[in-house]
Parts: C-alpha cells; sequence; structure tokens
C-alpha cells in the first residue's frame, strides 16, 4: 500500500496568556492510501491539534508550527501559501467535526450547500449540481433526499445532521477525510449507523479516512491501523490487532483496561491514576511517568525512543528495552497477549 | 547514573502486582502547601493587584473622588467668581487659564469632579439597584412577576429617554440632584432586561441546580450562586453607564437644564467651549475637561474589567 | 444477588411517575411517561437510555428539581412531594444527594472549593467551630483525592476529574444515604472515568449508600449496578438484574442498544451486529394497555397484555439454553 500523507516530525505550540502551550511534540505518522487510520488519546493529547494542521485550521493567532512537515502529494502542506492550500482543503482533504452546525451554514438549504461544493470540483451547470446534491444526501442515507435538500441545517436531528455533513464533505471527492470525533455527541445507536456510513463510503469511494476518538471501542470497530496519543506524541502505532491484542505501552495497558467490558467482573477497574501533564511545563522524560505504575527509573530522565515490535508496530516505552526489568501486566492485557500469541500461530493474520 | 539503575521499577510493588490500587498514585505530587483559608475579598483583591492596568485605574478614581471631596481645600480660587482676565491663558497665576467671564478654570475642573461624580456614579448606583432587583425578581420567579416588571420595563423603553428627562428637570427644576434623581430612577430597564436574561441563562446550569439540592436557601442561592455569575455584564454596564450618565449631564447643561452656570461640571465647561474660535484659539478650555471625561471613563472600563477577571475563575 | 432479593427493604418507590413539559400546549413533552419501579437499601440501580429518554428527568423529580405532574415518590415511606418547611426539606436534602453531568457546569466558578464545602457542612451542622469544618473539608479532599493545598481554588483551576471528585466531595459533606449521580462519567476522560467510578464503589462499600446511576454508557452501567432499567422516550421499557439484562435482553429496543454500543475488543467489535429497532413497537394504540409485566423473576418488561405471554415464553427458552 502506497502512502499518501506523511507527518513528518510535527511540533506545534500554543502562545496563550499563560505561556508556550506544547500541543503536539514530535508526532511521526503515515496514511495509507484506503486505510482508517484511528488516532486515540484523551481530551488534550495533541490527536486534535495534528490533524488540524494538516488543512491548517488552526488559529493563526497564536499556533506555532514549530518543526516537521506535511507532506501530501510531494508538496509539503505546512508550507503552501494560503491560495494553494485552499485548493486543498475541504476539496483534497475533507473533514467532519463533532458538531456539524459548526460547518454548516444555518441561513443555506443543504441542497445548496452540497450543490456549491459539487460545482468547486466539476463545471456543471446549476440544475446538475443540485441534482447531484440529492444523490449524495441519499447516499449518505438520508430518506427522501429530494426533499430532505430543500431544508435548513436545523430542520435535521443529530444524526441526520451528522449525515448531511458527511455528504457535503464527500461532494468534493476527496482524497482524504478526518474526522474528528464525528460521533461523541451521539447517541450509541446513531453512532453505530454513522460508523458504518463512513465504513460503507470508505470502501466505496476508495478514500482514505483519519478518525479521531477517545472512544476504544469505536477504534475497534473502525480501525486499520491505531495510534495512540498521550501528551502530544504517539506512544504506540500498529495495525489494530496489534494495539488490540498485543500492546505494549503502559498507557495503552491502561487505556484498554480502564474501561470495563461487558464481561469485566472485578470490584476494581484498573484505572491510570493522575491526570495528564501540565501542557506549560516542560517536560522531563517520558510525559506518562508520573502515572504509570511501570514506571522505570530512566522514564525521568529520558524520553523513550520508538522500540520496533514489528514491521508495523512501534510503541515509545522503556520497557521494550533489553535492559527493562520483568513486569506483571494487567490480568486483561495477559488475556489479550494470549490471543495474540494464538493468533500468530495460526497465522490467522498474516503481515500485510 | 549506571545502566542498571536506570532500569529499575520506581514503584516495584505496583509494577508486579497490576490488581493493586494505586492509591498512592493518585495524588497529584503536592507542589504547594499552604494550608491557611483565606477569603473571598483577599483572594479577589490578591488578584485584582495583579492587573496594573485595572489597579493604576482604581487609584486613578480614588483620586479624582478624593479631589472632588477636598475641592474647597483644593481650589485655587472660588470656580464661580471672576478672578481674572476674561479668557487668559494659562499662566502661573492660573494654571489653566481662565473663561471668558474671568474664572479660573482650574478651580471650576476641581469643582465639577464632584459634578460628574455625583450624577455619573449617583444615578448609575440608583438604577443599577433598581435595575438588578426587578431583574433578578422578573428572572427567578417568573410567571406574572416576570410579566408584569417586562411590561413597565417596556414603557419605560418606548418614550424617548432623553425628552422624558428633559421634561421631568423642567418641571421640578434643573439642579444637580434633580438630575441625578432623574438619570436614575429612568435609566433601569435596559440593565433589568440584562440582568433577567443572565438569571435566565444561569438558573438553568448545573451549579443552580447543586445549590438546589445542596439546601441553600432561595435568597443564597439568588445572590451567591445567580448574582455573582451575572457580575461581568452587569459591571460593563456599570461602567458604559457612568461614562453616559456623564455625557448625558453635559447634554442637560448644554441645553440650560443641566447644572447651572455659573456653577461648573465637565459637562458645561466643555459646551461653553464650543465656539470655532475657543476651539482653536483657547485649547485651556476644553482640553482639561475633555481629558478628565476620557480618562475617567477610560478609568472606569480598565476598573470593570480588572474586577471582572479578578472575581472570574479564568484568572490565574 | 438473588438470594438478597428477599429481604431487601425499599429505599425509594417511583409509582407511576409522570413529568410533563409545557402541558397542553402545542410543544408538550412527556418526559416521563407513567415509570413506577422501586431501589432498595444499599443497591446501585443504573438507569440507561439515549438522549431525551427522560432518564435525566426521572432523577431530577426524584430529588425535587423537578415537580411531577402525577404520580407518587415515596423516599423512606414518605411522599417527597409532601414534604413542606424548610426543616424538612433541609432532611430530605441531607439524606439525598446528587452528582452531575458537567463537572465544569456543577461548580459555582465564583466559590472557592472551601465554601463550597463549608457552606454544605454549616447548612448541615455537620459541624460548627470553624477550626472542625476546616478538618471536615480536609477529611473530604483527602476521601476524593484532591490535594489539600488545593482548598483556596476556583473550579476553573481545576481539571475535569478534580471538578468530579469535588462534585462528589459536596455530595458527601452531608452523610447521604442515597445518590443520583447523572451522566457523571460522560465528560471525563476514559482514564479518569475508571478512577471516578472507583472512587464511588469504594464509597458505597464504606459508607453503604444507595446509588441511582443514569448514564448511556451501558458497559460502565453493567460495571457498577445491581439493577438496570432501560429507558425510552420517556418510559421504561425493561429492568432486570443486570447480569440478566446483559445475558438475556428481551424488549427488542434494550437488544438494539446493547447490539450498538462498541466494544474495546476487536475481534467481538468487528462480529457485532448491529440490530435497528422501531420505535413504534412500544407506541400502542389508545385502548391497548401496555405496562411493565414481571416475565422472569426480577426481569420487567414494558408491553402489552396480549404480548406477555410471548416474552415469557422468550424467557424460559433463553434461560433453558443456559
Amino acid at each position: 500500500m502506497d502512502t499518501i500523507l506523511s507527518i513528518k516530525d510535527l511540533t506545534i505550540s500554543f502562545q496563550t496568556l499563560d505561556g508556550k502551550v506544547a500541543a503536539v511534540r514530535g508526532v511521526n505518522l503515515d496514511l495509507k492510501r484506503g486505510e482508517t487510520l484511528a488516532i486515540v488519546g484523551e481530551s488534550g493529547s495533541g490527536k486534535s491539534v495534528s490533524v488540524k494542521a494538516i488543512n491548517r485550521i488552526l488559529p493563526k493567532r497564536n499556533t506555532i508550527y514549530e518543526k516537521g512537515e506535511i507532506i501530501y502529494e510531494n508538496r509539503n502542506l505546512l508550507a503552501l501559501s494560503e491560495t494553494e492550500m485552499e485548493d486543498v482543503r475541504g476539496k483534497k482533504i475533507a473533514m467532519i467535526f463533532q458538531d456539524p452546525m459548526t460547518s454548516l451554514n444555518p441561513t443555506m438549504k443543504v441542497g445548496n450547500q452540497i450543490a456549491e461544493s459539487v460545482l468547486v470540483k466539476e463545471k456543471i451547470p446549476k440544475a446538475e449540481a443540485w441534482k447531484k446534491a440529492v444523490e449524495l444526501l441519499g447516499l449518505v442515507g438520508i430518506r427522501n433526499p429530494e426533499a430532505s435538500a430543500n431544508c435548513y441545517p436545523h430542520q435535521f436531528s443529530g444524526g441526520m445532521r451528522q449525515r448531511v455533513m458527511i455528504a457535503l464533505s464527500l461532494a468534493c471527492k476527496p482524497d482524504i477525510l478526518i474526522a474528528d470525533e464525528p460521533t461523541t455527541a451521539l447517541d450509541v445507536t446513531i453512532q453505530a449507523q454513522i460508523l458504518d456510513l463512513i465504513e460503507e463510503l470508505k470502501v466505496k469511494l476508495g478514500t482514505s479516512v483519519i478518525f479521531i476518538t477517545h472512544d476504544l471501542g469505536v477504534v475497534a470497530h473502525v480501525a486499520d491501523r491505531v495510534a495512540v496519543m498521550y501528551a502530544g506524541r504517539i506512544v504506540e502505532v500498529g495495525t489494530a490487532e496489534e494495539i488490540f491484542y498485543n500492546p505494549q505501552h503502559p498507557y495503552t495497558w491502561g487505556l484498554i483496561c480502564s474501561m470495563p467490558s461487558m464481561n469485566t467482573d472485578t470490584n476494581q477497574l484498573y484505572s491510570i491514576p493522575g491526570a495528564p501533564p501540565n501542557s506549560l511545563k516542560v517536560i522531563k522524560g517520558d510525559a506518562f511517568a508520573p502515572r504509570n505504575r511501570y514506571a522505570l527509573a530512566i522514564d525521568f530522565e529520558e524520553e523513550p525512543p520508538y522500540f520496533k515490535v514489528s514491521e508495523t508496530h512501534y510503541a515509545a516505552t522503556w520497557l521494550l528495552h533489553p535492559s527493562a526489568p520483568k513486569v506483571e501486566l494487567p490480568a486483561e492485557i495477559k488475556r489479550r497477549h494470549k490471543i495474540f500469541a494464538d493468533m500468530v500461530a495460526k497465522k490467522e493474520w498474516g503481515n500485510d | 547514573m549506571n545502566n542498571a539503575d536506570k532500569f529499575v521499577l520506581v514503584h516495584e510493588e505496583l509494577a508486579l502486582n497490576p490488581a493493586l490500587p494505586d492509591t498512592s498514585l493518585e495524588l497529584e505530587n503536592g507542589e504547594e502547601k499552604q494550608q491557611t483559608i483565606e477569603s473571598w475579598a483577599s483572594i479577589t483583591w490578591r488578584r485584582f493587584k495583579k492587573d496594573k492596568m485595572a489597579l493604576g485605574s482604581l487609584w486613578f478614581l480614588l483620586a479624582v473622588i478624593l479631589v472632588a471631596i477636598l475641592a474647597p481645600v483644593l481650589s485655587p480660587y472660588d470656580p464661580v467668581k471672576t478672578v481674572g482676565d476674561f479668557g487668559a491663558a494659562p499662566s502661573a497665576e492660573f494654571l489653566l487659564g481662565t473663561d471668558d467671564v474671568g474664572r479660573d478654570n482650574l478651580s471650576r475642573l476641581i469643582y465639577g469632579s464632584r459634578v460628574s461624580m455625583i450624577v455619573g456614579i449617583g444615578s448609575v448606583i440608583i438604577y443599577t439597584i433598581i435595575g438588578i432587583t426587578l431583574g433578578l425578581l422578573s428572572g427567578f420567579f417568573g410567571g406574572w412577576v416576570d410579566s408584569i416588571i417586562m411590561r413597565i420595563s417596556e414603557v419605560f423603553m418606548a418614550y424617548p429617554r432623553f425628552m422624558i428627562i428633559l421634561v421631568i428637570v423642567s418641571l421640578i427644576g434643573p439642579n444637580m440632584w434633580t438630575v441625578m434623581f432623574v438619570m436614575g430612577l429612568m435609566g433601569w430597564p435596559p440593565l433589568c432586561r440584562l440582568v433577567r436574561g443572565e438569571v435566565l441563562k444561569i438558573k438553568t446550569l448545573d451549579y443552580v441546580s447543586s445549590a438546589v439540592v445542596t439546601g441553600y436557601t432561595p435568597s443564597t442561592i439568588v445572590f451567591q450562586h445567580i448574582l455573582p455569575n451575572a457580575l461581568s455584564p452587569i459591571l460593563v454596564n456599570f461602567t458604559f453607564g457612568i461614562a453616559l450618565a456623564v455625557l448625558t449631564e453635559a447634554s442637560l447643561s448644554f441645553l440650560g437644564l443641566g447644572v447651572q452656570p455659573p456653577a461648573s461640571s465637565w459637562g458645561n465647561m466643555l459646551t461653553a467651549a464650543q465656539s470655532l474660535n475657543i476651539l482653536t484659539n483657547e485649547p485651556w478650555r476644553w482640553i482639561p475637561p475633555g481629558l478628565c471625561i476620557l480618562f475617567t471613563v477610560l478609568a472606569i472600563n480598565f476598573l470593570g474589567d480588572g474586577l471582572n477577571d479578578a472575581i472570574g475563575s479564568d484568572a490565574k | 444477588m438473588t438470594e438478597q432479593n428477599m429481604n431487601r427493604k425499599p429505599i425509594l418507590e417511583v409509582t407511576n411517575l409522570c413529568k410533563i413539559f409545557n402541558a397542553k400546549t402545542a410543544s408538550e413533552v412527556r418526559a416521563i411517561d407513567n415509570i413506577s419501579f422501586t431501589i432498595y437499601e444499599g443497591e446501585t440501580f443504573g438507569l440507561v437510555g439515549e438522549s431525551g429518554s427522560g432518564k435525566s428527568t426521572t432523577g431530577r423529580t426524584i430529588i425535587k428539581l423537578e415537580e411531577p405532574t402525577s404520580g407518587q415518590v415515596m423516599y423512606k415511606g414518605k411522599d417527597i412531594t409532601k414534604i413542606k418547611g424548610r426543616e424538612e426539606l433541609l432532611n430530605f436534602r441531607k439524606s439525598m444527594q446528587m452528582i452531575f453531568q458537567d463537572p465544569f457546569a456543577s461548580l459555582n466558578p465564583r466559590i472557592p472549593v472551601k465554601k463550597i464545602l463549608g457552606d454544605a457542612i454549616r447548612l448541615h451542622g455537620m459541624a460548627k467551630t470553624d477550626a472542625e469544618v476546616t478538618e471536615l473539608i480536609f477529611k473530604l479532599m483527602d476521601t476524593v483525592g484532591i490535594n489539600r493545598s488545593y482548598v483556596n481554588r476556583y473550579p476553573g483551576e481545576f481539571s475535569g476529574g478534580q471538578c468530579q471528585r469535588i462534585g462528589i466531595a459536596r455530595a458527601l459533606c452531608v452523610q447521604p444515604d442515597f445518590i443520583i449521580a447523572d451522566e457523571c462519567l460522560s465528560a471525563l476522560d476514559v482514564s479518569i472515568q475508571a478512577q471516578i467510578v472507583n472512587l464511588m464503589i469504594q464509597l458505597r462499600k464504606q459508607r453503604n449508600m444507595t446509588y441511582l446511576f443514569i448514564a448511556h454508557d451501558l458497559a460502565m452501567v453493567k460495571y457498577i449496578s445491581d439493577r438496570i432499567g432501560v429507558m425510552k422516550d420517556g418510559k421504561l421499557l425493561e429492568l432486570a438484574e443486570a447480569e440478566e439484562l446483559y445475558n438475556c435482553p428481551l424488549h427488542p429496543y434494550t437488544f438494539s442498544l446493547l447490539s450498538a454500543s462498541p466494544v474495546t475488543d476487536l475481534i467481538l467489535e468487528r462480529k457485532r451486529k448491529r440490530v435497528d429497532y422501531d420505535v413504534n413497537t412500544h407506541k400502542y394504540p389508545a385502548d391497548v394497555k401496555a405496562e411493565l409485566f414481571e416475565v422472569g423473576p426480577g426481569h420487567f418488561v414494558y408491553c402489552s397484555e396480549a404480548e406477555r405471554a410471548g416474552y415469557e415464553a422468550k424467557y424460559k427458552e433463553k434461560h433453558a439454553a443456559k
């Protein structure tokens, strides 16, 4: 699979009244054509900032792009002029957000909004663009698309609005769709529908998807590959199978274990203690160390490099260092590692 | 650190027993060890002090108020008496010159601060009290109380305020106190509606629900939980209100219905300096009162901002 | 838990509760539509539902933040709508507390932690002198895991998880017997959710409290609750013990809800088949009486008399399979 987008050593900080906030601290990430890459992390982990940087929609006033580049079609997006960027933003790389109302014009019929987007890419008569808009609304599963095209955004429910938003973002036939927590505000049944829709459209249109979420369940549903972010850095990246069944970073362990599964039956949920670090302070060593029950002395001194677990799987933790001591894993992680061992043994899952 | 020390588990017991609760890590490193409990006012003051602009403004306004109070002591001359040449330029004798009937400008300016402070602050205090009370009643209780108060405020707002002030002032007789009371009694409807809107918004927030659940009395909920959170727009309104009151007083004085000459106010000093001749040739007549109004209004605004930040939770 | 059922003592009994907003107008909303359930002392009762299901309104009505339109809420044998006078109300408030959804919005931003907790302590006479109050505040802060040095801070200076801990401390000030937790996890990050849940479970054990846990996250509800009620459109559609409800959902809505919630296990998640639910299933014509029927021991389903036998058969069939 070829790489369609490549983020290299991306480092972003924000200038605030309280000082400089390091939001993204050296992110490296490749998006392969046709895959769904999920970036998972807690609020403030920099997952949203990293992808907003791709489309350069971070507030210009106080964003500092310290280092790094984002390569798309052999060009560094961070170096493009604003006019050049306009040809990329929304047209080749589209985005959907948690709150669709922020991207929909409340005073315009949704049909018109979508038709306008269609016209950006194709020079066709207006009536035809309208027809395409109706088609798109049908494609995203809106019942009676002809009538719906004549409606205003506020006339739709939350889930339907998100569908309209998806239709709008697909109007330009983008190469890449970035979905930033698109289902967080939705009910589970609606969330399931939207996830299935994105999945279905991805296959149908061949779009590559970057999916931002904090919910590992959602990740399990959509992702081919997963990157786990903590405090502005990717701490572990691998295929979905590797992250779910062979996680190596203690933070990933914590994330997996702190969500009760339907069959969790202990009276103490495994939790990650404390709170994420204050991003105003300069982080020494591993940002996760103070919350890490598996912390090594070196974690407080030196930032761990990426240790290679497999061709596709990397984790930034000193526990993978040959000199690291053996630790006792949480029961749930042990169970998962065993499943992984079985998978590998059975070659049920090869390296692709 | 040698290699062996580097790869040592910091929490060995936790790392080897994943089922063990990690309470030792639960508490964040307590960097501050301060245990005394500070009062709300002193915290607010400590935060307010950090805003140099606001602090400066506070001193400036206190100075203006002090000048107003001590006007008889500070004024070099009697402000209503002719003490020098007509329209004399500033000199050692008359620091800011004299006006067209030979009155000392500096003394008039000092006495004028009294008028501006009393009319400006007084009228705004009056209408703020009325407006907040009615707004709180209206927003918190709703129903018929709300309807009645809103209808009354609409009646007030439907008439041009300035006209009514003119009529009442001319009926009662123009002087500083009438102007202050009339402006105070007329000015409340916009503030009342503002407060009502804020109350309606805040009433739906969880912390009001949580105050109810905690068992506070309705009056505590209104005054401790709703009012303080509605304070920022009130403060902004308050500051603009003072500025507006100072200007309204000046307009009334211009029309001969405000502070009557020979008594002085910054407003009537300005209006007395409106001819082109004075504007170009006697700048000492209009620049000082103009600057006084400008700086006073600015200072009040900075003060409002500073207070807002200090009371607010967003200030660090 | 079944063996305990026999000698359970009810703490809260809700009977035919209705709450209608904007009654008799065009925008009438039947937020709670005739629901009945009982919560027993010491248990955690989970109430699950999607937005607009009326689960939060139910909690708010029970704690007297909303007046019921009709029906009865009996708390410790007393009708809460008949509470009169400040003293009786304070007694009720002392016994029942609430933890709110949005940790930031549930703390007055203009009041520091010390006063938030201190006021609640003084109001209910939990401590007299200033020194005693301060000591109790520090104790509570230790209990919920907030550093004592933060006592003068304002809510805005805390993270979401810390705010929620303070919210819990506030609820604990009065040593309540009953706590309503209204979506108290949904605004928190995953790792913080686990901390708060652990804290709540630990407190329940220490203080023998009863919880009404309102949430939309089914896995979490199942984890913390003994019994669970499923709400939709103001109606209670199914009620059963937690294990029972997950292993043997009878109402199609419960089934659909379970099928829609993502799980953190890749294989299970990829196998998961979503089942859509037709909302008309629980809408009956006016002449058909539908209510909550006990179709198996402790397992209730909202249905009409005619459907009852079907659910009972389904219950037996599913249990026979085990």
